[in-house]
């Protein structure tokens, strides 16, 4: 028995071993990396001899918040999260119980349709909706017609940012309805019927049934959306370069630009503070969900 | 009476799961999500609209629906003088590689995982789903120093090798194979089967779902990805699709927006058609796995 083991310890390392040497050099290694270097002075001029850098102790981190551009990336992310997953969670939790309450004929029509954003890349559909935000493009045609004169969306410092959300929510909506059908799913129908006959109306059966049975689905959105959120890159990039006047760059954004400056090291450090940032969203996250149990 | 009906022969198999609503209801519903689902699908008409306009038509003021003059040569222009073949090329060379890769590489490690007993067995797996949530810019620029000492910078292995490994295909695989009956591995141990034949005979055959699953999302994932190969793709004929077109996009010609449109539905239009004809696998991998 104890030789079976034995080889099968074997075998089982040599399966392990393919995945395990690339995730260990191409994910393991870097992440280690990362925390290191940002305890460094490291720039582009170390690339051939990264281990010849100074330590620098917390250096890079207090020049990171004393740097102004990366405090306002925090608050434009800050606002990017907490504006965008209310609003994507909202969009998608109405749309799941739409199409719960009685859409039986074209069903898998709407799923489709719904969820199509999702599986695109956000640099194509990101220059898509340049197009539609520009001056005179779709959308302001459009409010035009109902007698709304609309910004230029991205080239204002106060419009910029929620139009990069709208975007981000219209992306997300069919990803949280699938989440949330699938979650719809499991509230058994009896509750609803003996409610219903109890006198119980629709809201109060939502309030009651829906929201409770849910909860631990609109936990696993609320998650997937802030690791999404928190990182985003590609809608700045993209549509507005991080401007204007700073009002849409990101964490990572400015992350990425710093890298692009050749200053690693402060790189990073961001990312670093961004990768704390979303463990704790995580964290935060799972301990209001519970906690009301 | 709409809770008798509830009750009716038909309310088991329905998925309705709330009181059908009365017919005015019914109505009702269909028209606002079908007006949704029309706002949610007119980026797409007015990306494919645009693509075949001229840059006469798109300054236009107010803007026209239907082309007026439909033309391809937005089309023409990105398949002879902007190399999207090459694009095309490279972005599905990196994806079918990164795909194999996680097939083989997850199989492997996940049923491992789930199936054999190894010393460090439990903290292996612990770290790997650690990973789950850090975001690729905190590996890039270490990456990035790492790729550029090996002399892989600029090169397909350095677009693919960090892909071929990932968490979440080992998380998939793993707990698809742990539903598998002991029962049936035994027997064949007992036959005197080897863990590797055990693995290709019995289980990878066992495995069609998840694999379809893996491959669907891993490829997706892969022809998405834009941080990494904007970083280490630095000459244009190592770019992956989006980085062709976002490079081109915030470049000096980013203002021609029916080339840039032809440019979309050239990204765009594969992937839809893939997720039309596979949705099934796709939705239903994404809502279990979460992940895009």
């Amino acid at each position: 028995m104890s030789a079976t083991r034995r080889t099968q310890g074997w075998t089982a390392w040599l399966l392990a071993l393919p995945f395990v040497a690339v995730f260990g050099v191409f994910m393991l290694l870097p992440i280690a990396g990362s925390l290191l270097m940002s305890f460094t002075d490291m720039t582009v001029r170390d690339v051939r001899d990264p281990f010849a850098v100074d330590f620098v102790g917390v250096d890079q981190f207090a020049a990171l918040f004393a740097n102004e551009l990366f405090v306002q990336s925090l608050g434009n992310t800050a606002y990017f999260v907490l504006a965008g997953i209310p609003l994507t969670m909202a969009l998608g939790l109405s749309l799941a119980i739409a199409l719960d309450a009685g859409i039986e004929r074209l069903r898998t029509v709407f799923r489709v349709g719904f969820f199509a954003p999702v599986v695109t890349s956000i640099v194509a559909i990101a220059i898509v909706w340049r197009f539609i935000l520009q001056p005179d493009g779709l959308l302001n045609t459009a409010l035009a017609f109902v007698g709304i004169e609309g910004p230029n969306w991205l080239a204002d410092p106060v419009w910029a940012m929620p139009a990069i959300i709208l975007m981000t929510a219209w992306r997300n909506l069919g990803l949280l309805m699938i989440i949330f059908l699938a979650g719809l799913q499991a509230v058994p129908p009896e509750l609803h019927e003996a409610a219903a006959v109890d006198g119980a109306g629709a809201w109060t059966r939502f309030r009651r049934i829906t929201l409770p049975t849910l909860r631990p689905t609109l936990l696993l959105g609320a998650v997937l959306l802030s690791v999404n959120y928190l990182q985003f890159f590609e809608e700045p990039f993209v549509m507005t370069g991080g401007g204007p006047l700073g009002s849409t760059t990101s964490v990572s954004l400015f992350v990425y630009n710093q890298f692009g400056f050749g200053n690693y090291a402060f790189g990073a450090a961001g990312a670093y503070v961004l990768f704390v940032l979303i463990a704790a969203a995580a964290a935060v996250w799972f301990r209001l969900l519970r906690a009301r149990d | 009476m709409p809770e008798d009906r509830r009750r009716g022969s038909d309310a088991a198999t329905r998925p309705a799961r709330w009181r059908r609503p009365r017919a005015g209801g019914a109505a009702a519903l269909y028209l606002g999500v079908s007006i949704a689902l029309i706002l949610t699908l007119l980026p797409f008409a007015w990306m494919t609209l645009g693509s075949l306009k001229t840059e006469a038509e798109l300054s236009l003021l107010p803007p026209t629906f239907l082309p007026l003059q439909p033309t391809l040569d937005n089309y023409a222009t990105w398949l002879t003088q902007l190399d999207y073949p090459l694009h095309l090329f490279n972005s599905l060379l990196v994806a079918v590689v990164v795909v194999a890769g996680n097939l083989v590489f997850c199989t492997m490690f996940g049923y491992a995982l789930a199936k054999l007993d190894f010393p460090g067995k439990r903290a292996l797996f612990l770290l790997v789903l650690g990973t789950l949530m850090v975001p690729g810019i905190v590996t890039m620029i270490p990456l990035f120093v790492l790729v550029a000492n090996l002399g892989m910078a600029n090169t397909y292995p350095a677009l693919i090798l960090p892909f071929v490994a990932a968490p979440l295909g080992v998380f998939l695989m793993r707990q698809y194979i742990l539903s598998i009956p002991d029962s049936l591995l035994e027997a064949a141990r007992i036959d005197g089967a080897g863990e590797f034949r055990i693995l290709g005979r019995i289980v990878i055959p066992l495995c069609g779902a998840p694999l379809a699953t893996l491959a669907i999302l891993t490829f997706l994932a892969s022809w998405n990805n834009f941080l990494w190969p904007l970083v280490v793709a630095q000459s244009e004929s190592m770019y992956t699709l989006p980085v062709a077109l976002a490079l081109y996009s915030i470049g000096p010609s980013g203002i021609q927006y029916g080339l840039l449109m032809a440019g979309t539905v050239l990204v765009l239009a594969p992937i839809l058609l893939l997720f039309v004809v596979l949705q099934r696998f796709v939705i239903r991998g994404i809502a279990t796995t979460g992940i895009r």
